[in-house]
């Protein structure tokens, strides 16, 4: 089992962006998910910026994979997409059906990422069919359900779990940042900017519940499976994704890399590390935002 | 044909209301979550769903069955028994979201004629197509995120037939792309069929107001003065930066009637209510007022206007007495 370092799903300054990807060289992750995959109006990096990163990233021996746009609205979306499904010198991981058409129809294999709604065995063989080499479940599904989905998986078919980060939970039209700042989507100045973690939306009682990210909607909680190691490995998990931080995400990547070394994991000293309180409700089955293992797991 | 008008049947009463009230097409679920209104007491079994079709085809209607949330590995044969039992029956088309089911149903019923659901989150005619050459999808129900100059461009560059929702409940999110409902309970549209589920919902009256929670959550507040509706998760108040405010959509419905004209214009197939769980006086009304918009924008697109006759109609019915055209005006996002 490795580890991948999934897209960056919030909007960082090109520096900040830059000085990540630098660092990340040095981690012990064997993948790395390049690319917007959340805003088109998220710019500062543009398509070539993203493909020079990639090439240093492969050189420091990491396996790049770009992520797709999860939610195409326009023509010029549709650019970017062909742009990355023609460039040909890395995986790509399709986030939605229209790049499964353009991946498939250029011959090339890919990922088939975790907002693509693969929730049985067919609907996994029909990708399987279309060149996919890889797949992440929806964030949702649970360990039972998941288990029971492997008992078929198509031959060759490698399993990626999102195992830390904010879950992504529902893309919009609407941008929700530009709505607190009550400013229209078209003209957003960039409000994500100042929101490297995203905009926590809290209820009313000041229960953290749900964190905004441009059209983006995450939970507030921080989707934690460090304490599930020998569950992942009974059921010969390929990778677990790590989803990008503005802080501390080398700390959190290293803790993970330990566990599966051996050592044993302190969940208290990985939650002093995050953004938001664990959760790992969705893994058994219940409401995603609860909590089920308690204290220390043994890993 | 263009513009059919797709209304919404939860029971056999419903069904006959729109009907009865020149509905094109009906669209209905099975009693359990194979579609993605699982609600208690909603619904069609075998006996109901037969009596409902004839009732259609004697009037030269027609029934879609909606089979849209996602199979799950431990009861994939539920789904796949419920499209045997839609070819059995003789229903006019199945509305899916998932690719493996539409293979089953291509390999099994080749003469079944298969739409692709909202809930399948296609928004580009790149993702339709897809659907079209491995599925020989005949329609495509577009997610209500499109502004509508995008909407003319998945037409133009596609075979499939375009249907759009026109009135009723709105989704923000992308349909078939939100977890929001099982983050919180544990049920989402995908998996259970439902969107904040009747049985996680909790009113309570409090010293500060009426509270609504979800499975415990604070979904909103209620003054004395203000009006409570229901909680669903995505149309509750929410503190964001101190503020407390709809931070993603105000309880507000739907409602496209203004844009009838363009819509014929650009070739759209079919519009469809939403609101299956609705009752059959909300079907008879919505079912009205439409049929009469459609029959007077294609009598004369350039003179139509809606009355406010109509527009007071729906806005009695609409969530929260108020209305938007959502993505379909881009100002709205």
């Amino acid at each position: 089992m490795d580890l991948s370092l999934g897209p960056l799903l919030y909007y960082w300054s090109r520096d900040d962006v830059l000085a990540f990807y630098d660092e990340v060289r040095h981690w012990p992750v064997a993948r790395v998910y390049l690319g917007e995959s959340v805003c088109s109006r998220r710019h500062l990096l543009r398509l070539p910026d993203w493909l020079e990163l990639a090439e240093k990233l492969a050189a420091a021996g990491k396996e790049v994979v770009l992520s797709t746009q999860t939610l195409i609205e326009s023509e010029s979306d549709l650019k970017t997409l062909r742009r990355i499904v023609s460039d040909g010198r890395f995986r790509v991981e399709a986030n939605e059906w229209g790049a499964v058409r353009l991946l498939s129809e250029a011959g090339v294999p890919f990922v088939a990422g975790p907002a693509l709604n693969v929730y049985n065995h067919e609907t996994l063989a029909v990708l399987a069919g279309l060149g996919a080499e890889r797949w992440l479940p929806p964030v949702e599904m649970s360990r039972a359900t998941l288990a029971s989905l492997l008992e078929r998986l198509p031959a060759g078919m490698e399993t990626e779990v999102f195992a830390y980060g904010r879950l992504p939970l529902a893309y919009s039209a609407r941008c929700f940042t530009a709505r607190h700042y009550n400013l229209p989507k078209d003209d957003c100045q960039f409000r994500c900017l100042d929101h490297p973690d995203g905009l926590a939306l809290a209820t009313r009682e000041g229960e953290p519940f749900l964190t905004l990210n441009g059209i983006q909607t995450q939970s507030a909680g921080v989707y934690t499976l460090i304490g599930e190691l020998p569950a992942l490995r009974e059921l010969k998990i390929d990778s677990l994704r790590l989803s990008p931080q503005s802080h501390h995400m080398g700390r959190v990547v290293e803790t993970f890399q330990a566990v599966l070394a051996g050592a044993s994991c302190d969940t208290d000293k990985l939650a002093r590390i995050m953004p938001g309180p664990p959760v790992d409700g969705y893994w058994h089955g219940r409401a995603g935002l609860e909590k089920t293992s308690q204290g220390n797991a043994t890993c | 044909m263009s513009l059919d008008l797709i209304c919404p049947a939860g029971s056999l009463v419903s069904l006959k209301a729109a009907i009865d009230h020149g509905a094109d097409a009906v669209y209905m679920g099975f009693r359990d979550n194979t579609n993605a209104r699982a609600f208690p007491g909603l619904n069609f079994d075998e006996a109901q769903a037969a009596e409902g079709l004839r009732y259609a085809h004697d009037r030269g209607r027609k029934v879609l069955l909606a089979l849209n949330t996602y199979p799950q590995p431990d009861t994939w044969s539920r789904w796949t028994g419920a499209v045997d039992r839609a070819a059995k029956l003789g229903m006019d088309a199945v509305i899916l979201a998932d690719a493996g089911l539409m293979r089953y149903a291509v390999k099994n019923h080749p003469q079944l004629r298969l739409h692709l659901s909202v809930q399948g989150s296609a928004t580009s005619y790149e993702a339709v197509n897809f659907y079209r050459e491995h599925f020989g999808i005949q329609r495509a129900v577009l997610p209500r995120v499109l502004s509508l100059p995008q909407v003319e461009n998945v037409v133009q560059h596609t075979d499939v037939e375009i249907e759009l929702f026109g009135f009723g409940g709105l989704c923000v999110m992308v349909e078939g792309r939100c977890l929001l409902s099982s983050y919180c309970t544990g049920e989402s549209p995908n998996t259970a069929g439902v969107c904040s589920p009747p049985k996680a919902v909790q009113w309570k009256d409090t010293p500060a107001g009426l509270e609504s929670r979800l499975n415990g959550v604070l979904l909103d507040r209620y003054g004395k003065d203000e009006k409570a509706g229901y909680p669903t998760l995505c149309k509750g108040r929410f503190d964001v930066g101190g503020e407390t405010y709809y931070a993603i959509e105000e309880p507000t419905s739907l409602n496209t009637l203004d844009l009838l004209p363009e819509m014929l214009k650009i070739g759209i197939a079919a519009i469809k209510i939403e609101g299956r769980q609705r009752s059959p006086a909300y079907v008879t009304q919505v079912t009205k007022v439409w049929r009469a918009a459609i029959d007077a924008v294609k009598k004369n697109a350039d003179a139509f206007k809606p009355t406010p006759a109509w527009q007071a109609e729906l806005n009695k019915l609409s969530e929260g007495q108020s209305h938007t055209l959502g993505a379909y005006h881009r100002p709205w996002k």
